[in-house]
């Protein structure tokens, strides 16, 4: 499978990455390649086999309904690059 | 059915509900966080709600059930195996740049809501979904002239979603549908069905087609937090989307808001290129597996559900449709009504909880559990009237009182004096003061004015400040007129 240099574009922006016009051509030759490298897969017929979700046979790990975690907004806030008033603090974004 | 007259004919709006519904739980859907609602910003935040490297998510086992519980409650099919997904977006207030959500194996699969129309019928509407996810945290905008303020104490909340079939015809079933699933919900403690507070919301897709013919293209009006506004925003959208297919246009699908003070809905044009969520299942959570036992066993300790208590309060005490309603719309009001009933005349009793107390609570702006009226205290009124101590006229005079003072009818009746007359001789008495006082009418009356009947009635009782009893008046009134 290859991509055109309008998909490659479209992915980085979904993904918020800022790619300069010049480097689409590269970029989608790259991911070109892997894709086809990942297709070799399609060769085996999974048709009847269901999905692995795990490597060990574990089933999904449930925890009570008890308050455990938090209460520690400025450990929480510590990252932020603006906070106020217990808040993080980001550029307007307004609908 | 109701259509929208426009220039060109009818119209048919075609309407589809989305409710996310906060789900009751102490701690958040994966993490072990407080969900409590107003809490200080940010206090109730693990690192795995504010999204830092390496934190995994383990799901509360409460919020499992919950979701199954309601899926019951819809009378919809349980999916005893579904599955977590990714749905990826970037904003400000989901530091994880995901949401955990489930997409094509949710948890719950088709149900169906009756909803009671105002005029006492019914519906019946499909259920397509109900999945679990996670909510997002909370964008404040009016804190800064160039900042947003995020307070992530709802991030990771349990949310379910509720997806209807495009099933409605009306602002009016839209309303009576919310209205049905947030009854449902509260009898079944899984959500607290609180719009003003956000642990309701709704979004809402409405489309309009000449009827008969294929759905038309929808627009999704997001985010409206109250059943008038639900209703109000249908009706202005489907006249928006008329409008323009009847100049020529056509209608772009497109998320639009409901603007609480101009009362229009308007577009949401930075949301459109976001809509491709590349959902994929999130590689740090196992597929769900629910044991069949395990849900029979949620089956047998669900309440009686509004519906089935709507069909026993017709059969059992003879209720009208439209009384069982607004009986069992509540569960508080309908424990109310039961206790007030038992071994009372169930219509009486209906009368009075739906009429006066209702009416009162309606005006005082309390709820049914703040009653100063007691059910043991309104059913004390009713013996009253039922065994002539006091007259219906009387007693609306005294539940005033009860409403005021919380004290026992039987108390306010002897305080005040207002126990019915119903000794003959003082009836007689009265009723031939009246008389005399009013010669000319009573000989009006005779020459045929029957009319004029209500007019004595009138006047005795107010003599007897109406503390008479009116049957006895009626009788004896009748025998000195006639005789």
């Amino acid at each position: 499978m290859s991509l055109d240099k309008a998909t490659v574009a479209k992915i980085a922006h979904l993904a918020r990455i800022k790619v300069p016009e010049e480097e689409l051509d590269h970029l989608a030759g790259e991911l070109s390649q892997i894709l086809t490298f990942v297709e070799q897969l399609n060769e085996v017929d999974t048709g009847n086999v269901p999905p692995m979700t795990s490597v060990a046979a574990q089933k999904l790990r449930r925890r009570k309904d008890e308050v455990t975690d938090g209460g520690y907004r400025d450990a929480v806030l510590s990252n932020g690059p603006e906070t106020a008033e217990g808040f993080y603090v980001v550029p307007k974004v307004v609908e | 059915m109701s259509y929208i007259q426009g220039e060109t004919g009818d119209w048919e709006i075609v309407i589809g509900l989305e409710v996310h519904a906060q789900v009751i739980s102490n701690a958040k859907l994966f993490s072990g966080a407080a969900t409590e609602f107003g809490a200080e910003p940010n206090s109730q935040v693990s690192f795995v709600d504010a999204a830092f490297p390496g934190m995994l998510p383990v799901i509360n086992e409460h919020c499992i059930e919950q979701a199954v519980r309601t899926g019951l409650g819809l009378k919809a099919q349980i999916n005893l195996q579904s599955v977590f997904d990714r749905k990826n977006y970037f904003y400000a207030d989901l530091p994880q740049g995901y949401q955990i959500s489930q997409f094509q194996q949710p948890i719950v699969g088709k149900g169906e809501i009756v909803l009671d129309l105002p005029d006492g019928s019914s519906r019946t509407v499909g259920v397509t979904r109900l999945h679990l996810e996670q909510d997002a945290g909370k964008s404040l905008h009016d804190q800064h002239p160039a900042k947003t303020y995020i307070d992530l104490n709802r991030s990771g909340v349990a949310l379910m979603e509720i997806v209807s079939e495009p099933d409605m015809r009306s602002a009016e079933e839209a309303g009576a549908y919310v209205r049905k699933l947030r009854s449902i919900l509260r009898y079944l403690g899984t959500c607290d069905g609180n719009m003003e507070e956000g642990s309701m919301r709704c979004d809402v897709n409405v489309s309009v087609r000449k009827p008969g013919e294929p759905f038309g293209t929808r627009c999704e009006i997001k985010n409206v937090n109250s059943i008038r506004f639900v209703m109000q925003a249908i009706e202005y959208e489907a006249r928006r989307q008329i409008e323009i297919i009847e100049e020529g246009g056509k209608i772009d699908q497109e998320t639009r808001l409901w603007d609480t003070t101009k009362f229009v809905t308007r577009s949401m044009r930075s949301k459109e290129e976001a809509h491709d969520y590349r959902y994929f299942p999130d590689p740090d959570l196992l597929p769900l597996e629910l044991d069949p036992e395990w849900v029979e066993d949620i089956k047998k300790t669900l309440p009686e559900l509004p519906d089935d208590k709507k069909a026993r309060f017709i059969a059992d005490y003879k209720l009208s449709p439209y009384d069982a309603n607004v009986l069992v719309s509540e569960k508080a009001r309908a424990d109310f009504y039961e206790s007030v009933a038992k071994g009372r005349d169930p219509k009486l009793a209906a009368n009075w909880v739906t009429g006066e107390l209702f009416g009162y609570l309606n005006k005082a702006g309390k709820e049914i559990e703040e009653s100063p009226v007691s059910a043991e205290n309104l059913g004390g009124l009713i013996d009253l009237i039922a065994d002539n101590t006091i007259s219906g006229r009387i007693a609306k005079e005294v539940f005033e009182a009860m409403f005021e003072t919380g004290e026992k009818a039987a108390d306010i009746v002897e305080k005040k004096g207002l126990r019915q007359v119903t000794d003959t001789g003082a009836i007689e008495g009265s009723i031939d003061a009246v008389l005399a006082a009013n010669a000319d009418k009573v000989a009006e009356f005779r020459s045929g004015k029957d009319k004029l009947f209500g007019f004595f009635v009138g006047q005795v009782m107010k003599a007897t400040q109406g503390k008479a009893n009116p049957a006895l008046v009626n009788e004896i009134l009748t025998k000195k007129l006639k005789g």
